[in-house]
């Protein structure tokens, strides 16, 4: 299989394609004619200040806000996503930074929320979801224990978990993360890291959000840094350093045309 | 990190006997509660509480509320409020009392109770019912109303749509075959009751079987054989002491002898006949199986208790939670047209105030029954107990004695009684 990098410089259809993206709330510009792409097994960092909009520009594409104007391709095919099952029905699965899980219910039914197992008598099948569950789990987090209990009695990294196998389990092949690591301790974060380079080699691409210069330049392949809801610029993590972008994130400055990536 | 395919399954700890039965130790102190209030009633009455003739009673009297309180529980889990059943049911019981004594007889020309009388009148009280819910549900889903306001106001709409439709007068007497619905003019006799209570414990066994088999299917660790036993032998006895409750309830012989001569028949000396199931038990029962299987096992209870835990997690995971809002509403309509036949039905007419304060009780139901206000909580046996429970202690005081407005005191304050100790419960116990 070619590397992402390689794809992009054959002018190959890029995986997913967010062109000239605005949204406005309340005459505030959120996200203001944005564009960002992404190819098969690649890792697009979004960094920026809180309130940059590269959340919101996320949630777009997950289904989450419903875009002003723009449009999204998706193997350069125009798609219309306008809630969060069109987003799942094109493959795009989410984590959020928020998690997402309904509390009160356990692992099994939070991962299966939405797509759950069904008996032939259309009941729900909680025996083989527990079952598929802990088959996931077993890859993903061997300490994972608390099947039967509702995941609020879960700490922080278990709930991610949980998170993530729900993304992986349904097959992604566009995978968005907003900040998966914000509520985990070095040793879950680790491990998301390695999950991320696992899931980068089945060739899913990823949108990973992050306010750690430093883990985008270990994670990523290309960064996209916004300031103010507009686009600063696309960078080949390669060709900058660490302070490069921080002075895009801090003072909104591309470091020269020359290290800059065409988003086309 | 691939190591191990599937998660090993950890045999659980040691735990005491009584944690091996897997309990729900809150449903366990409800009917703790419940048994003592039955007990304590029985010693001030001189036994004349528990008698077959009384728990009869008290099982007609709680279907209503408690056929409610089954839907209540839905809205409340997913952090809505229905303040208008009792008002809704006054609206679905006027439509259906106008049907089957003026539409239908008269307008349409079937003649006084026609055989087709009931039915039609059933399905369109059942069908106003649900109209008007989803019509609820559709303006707090749809157009964001807050439930809160949507049935405030519905309270008052309906209330007085009844009066209009009725001029506010008592409408009766009601077709002879929708009597049945009621309670004491329709029971299934003794022979019936225990097929149906034999039935009904075959039927609770074979799914606590099928339950176990499908986790041990998967390998899952299951309880012990003697707790699983335990369980099937409280299940049995309660259904089936519940039959023979209502079947040692005898007609009495008066009675009897008049409905035998009705028929042709003489009455033999000695001849004693029991009532058995009454019909609106025998719904309500049905109810709550139906309800207590959409909760635990359709995706629809599954969204529902997902919704009220986390709407928005909820809605990210591709749930449609305003459609899903227009469904419970419109199930909570027609759970609202269902008691109104029984609670019509029973009283034998429709009077221009059934079902006030209904909607107070039904939401006092659903909340000693462990519905959180909070929402994700919930279970539809829990809120029929409460609505037994609160049952329990009116006609309890009645019995006793008590002045009506000192019975009123002690219901509000048992209300929020209940919700203080379920508080101090979820505390200890570390869950929200």
């Amino acid at each position: 299989m070619k590397t992402a990098k390689e794809l992009r410089a054959e002018g190959a259809t890029p995986l997913v394609e967010m062109k000239d993206i605005s949204i406005a709330f309340g005459g505030i510009k959120a996200v203001d004619h944005v564009s960002v792409d992404l190819h098969p097994g690649e890792v697009v960092g979004l960094l920026g200040h809180n309130g940059a909009g590269k959340s919101t520009l996320i949630k777009i594409l997950s289904g989450a806000y419903h875009m002003d104007a723009g449009e999204i391709r998706i193997n350069g095919d125009k798609v219309e996503i306008t809630n969060p099952r069109d987003a799942r029905s094109h493959n795009i699965e989410t984590i959020y930074q928020t998690l997402a899980l309904a509390d009160n219910l356990d692992a099994a039914s939070n991962l299966f929320l939405g797509r759950e197992l069904v008996t032939p008598f259309g009941l729900v099948d909680d025996a083989a979801m527990e079952a598929e569950c802990r088959k996931i789990m077993g890859r993903l987090n061997p300490n994972f224990q608390k099947f039967s209990e509702p995941v609020a009695a879960l700490s922080g990294g278990q709930r991610q978990s949980v998170a993530i196998a729900r993304a992986v389990y349904f097959n992604a092949k566009i995978l968005i993360m907003d900040e998966p690591t914000a509520a985990l301790g070095p040793h879950e974060t680790q491990m998301v890291a390695e999950l991320i380079q696992q899931l980068k080699a089945e060739g899913i691409g990823i949108f990973l959000i992050d306010h750690d210069v430093h883990a985008v330049m270990e994670l990523c392949d290309r960064a996209s840094v916004m300031k103010n809801g507009a686009l600063v610029g696309t960078v080949d993590i390669e060709d900058v350093t660490d302070d490069d972008l921080l002075s895009m994130i801090i003072l909104g400055k591309n470091p020269g045309e020359a290290a800059a990536s065409t988003t086309d | 990190m691939a190591e191990a395919t599937t998660q090993p399954i950890q045999t659980p700890a040691k735990r005491s006997l009584f944690q091996q039965l897997e309990l729900d130790t809150r449903l366990l102190g409800m009917v703790g509660a419940f048994i003592i209030l039955c007990i304590g009633f029985n010693l001030l009455t001189d036994g004349r509480f528990l008698t077959p003739r009384n728990i009869f009673n008290l099982t007609i009297q709680t279907v209503s509320v408690a056929i409610m309180a089954s839907g209540m529980v839905f809205v409340i889990v997913t952090r809505h409020i229905d303040l208008s059943v009792g008002a809704l049911l006054a609206t679905c019981s006027a439509v259906m009392a106008m049907v089957q004594t003026q539409v239908l007889p008269d307008m349409l020309g079937f003649g006084l109770n026609h055989p087709a009388t009931w039915a039609i009148t059933i399905v369109v009280g059942l069908g106003v019912g649900t109209l008007i819910g989803a019509f609820h549900g559709w303006m707090v889903g749809y157009l964001s109303i807050p439930a809160f306001i949507v049935t405030l106001g519905g309270f008052l709409v309906w209330r007085n749509v009844a009066w209009y439709l009725t001029d506010g007068q008592t409408i009766g007497p009601l077709d002879k075959t929708f009597l049945i619905f009621g309670g004491i003019n329709g029971t299934m006799g003794t022979t019936w009751s225990w097929i149906i209570g034999i039935a009904a414990t075959v039927l609770a066994l074979f799914g606590l079987w099928s339950g176990r088999r499908a986790r041990q299917g998967h390998g899952f660790a299951v309880k012990p054989l003697w707790a699983e036993l335990t369980i099937a032998g409280i299940t049995a006895g309660a259904i089936l002491g519940l039959v023979w409750t209502l079947n040692s309830y005898l007609i009495p012989a008066r009675r009897l002898k008049r409905m035998m001569e009705a028929k042709g028949e003489t009455m033999p000396e000695g001849l004693e006949v029991g009532y058995g199931l009454p019909i609106s038990v025998l719904i309500l029962i049905a109810v709550a199986v139906v309800m207590t299987v959409v909760a635990r096992r359709t995706r629809l209870g599954r969204y529902i208790f997902a919704t009220g835990g986390n709407p928005d997690a909820a809605e990210l995971s591709g749930i449609n939670t305003r459609m899903l809002t227009v469904k419970i509403f419109a199930l909570m309509g027609f759970l609202c047209a269902l008691s109104a036949v029984v609670a019509s039905a029973r009283l034998a007419n429709h009077s221009n105030d059934i079902g006030t304060l209904d909607e107070l009780r039904v939401i006092a139901a659903a909340v000693i029954g462990g519905t959180a206000l909070s929402g994700g909580l919930g279970t539809i046996h829990g809120a029929i107990l409460g609505a037994l429970i609160m049952q329990a202690l009116q006609s309890g005081m009645a019995m006793v004695g008590v002045d009506a407005p000192f019975q009123n005191i002690v219901v509000g304050s048992v209300l929020v009684l209940a919700v203080l100790i379920d508080i101090q419960y979820r505390k200890r116990l570390g869950a929200k």
